[in-house]
């Protein structure tokens, strides 16, 4: 069979996804990609726990008065809906409707670069009042975190852009089904390490 | 590719159903969306509404938990038990969440950074 051979709503499986070898296969090795993954951050998020607060004698900054709950509150959003977003592209691709995975992968992509643009601006905001990389553990600690969750946004962007560009005049296929699967799985796992930033992060941080 | 690929044509009937099927199944994600969205307004209300934090952050640890649960299960599809390989991938997951457990226990515990 070639695997560039054109589909029809019928003729296409129900899981398109894995209905190759390599399509199941990228898939588990994707989960445990995401199983390792979940270790890294994981350690930050507890060097983070461990020092925050903690700086020099004297140290300005704290968690309860640095943070800004309407920006968290608003990137969560757009990053909770981008994470429905692409579950709608993975419904199309279900029926076989590409244009459909085209258009709600974009969102997604427009939705994440919302997200970026927001995290941006926190951190240009907070190396601006004196909150530096270098300032304090704290603030070493919470760029990390934070900012290695952002850099998983940047690679999803890259990932999904390059994607969509790439398989613009290939149409749907048994090639590319389980690509477009492995980004959405990916985008879902940043959102999950999204929920715990805003959780033990923002909102445990405003909290003292 | 090859010989393990097996696609076959779906009758009218078939297809019907199955469409009719995914459609429902998507009605369902969007409800499992409103949760999440739901579960993300109550975490924020009760840290605006000023109550004692012994009390309010076991509360949105436990909303962040079934966030969790829920993006993995409905939105990663891991409730899906023709996944191939589903009980390896959640072996993994859930290995990952202990060892990441084990990490928050130890730094907030026996690591001294804390104490400056």
């Amino acid at each position: 069979m070639d695997i560039n051979q054109k589909f029809t709503p019928q003729t296409w499986p129900k899981h398109p996804e894995q209905a190759t070898l390599e399509g199941k296969n990228k898939l588990v090795g994707l989960w445990i990609f995401l199983a390792s993954d979940t270790v890294l951050f994981a350690s930050v998020f507890a060097t983070y726990i461990a020092l925050k607060d903690s700086g020099p004698a004297g140290m300005e900054f704290a968690a309860r008065d640095l943070y800004e709950l309407p920006l968290a509150f608003i990137m969560t959003m757009l990053l909770l809906t981008s994470s429905l977003t692409s579950v709608y592209a993975m419904y199309h691709m279900k029926n076989y409707n590409y244009s459909g995975v085209r258009t709600w992968m974009g969102i997604t992509v427009l939705l994440g670069l919302g997200f970026l643009c927001l995290e941006i601006y926190e951190f240009y905001h907070y190396v601006h009042i004196g909150f530096g990389y270098t300032q304090s553990a704290f603030s070493s600690a919470f760029f990390t975190l934070v900012g290695m969750h952002g850099l998983h946004v940047v690679i999803g962007l890259v990932w999904i852009t390059g994607l969509i560009i790439r398989n613009s005049s290939r149409g749907l296929n048994l090639y590319n089904a389980p690509k477009f699967f492995a980004a959405s799985l990916y985008w879902h796992f940043i959102d999950v390490v999204w929920v715990f930033i805003f959780t033990v992060v923002y909102l445990m941080g405003v909290l003292g | 590719m090859g010989h393990e690929t097996h696609v076959e044509v779906r009758t009218q009937a078939q297809y019907e159903y199955d469409k009719a099927h995914s459609r429902a199944h998507m009605r369902k994600q969007v409800v499992n969306f409103a949760i999440m969205i739901f579960l993300t307004f109550i975490a924020f209300a009760a840290v605006l509404a000023d109550f004692s934090p012994t009390f309010i952050i076991p509360i949105i640890l436990l909303l962040a938990g079934i966030q969790v649960v829920l993006q993995l299960y409905a939105f990663m599809h891991l409730e899906d038990r023709s996944t191939h390989m589903v009980g390896v991938i959640e072996f993994f997951i859930w290995s990952a969440a202990f060892i990441a457990f084990t990490f928050f226990v130890a730094f907030t515990t026996i690591i001294w950074w804390g104490n400056y």
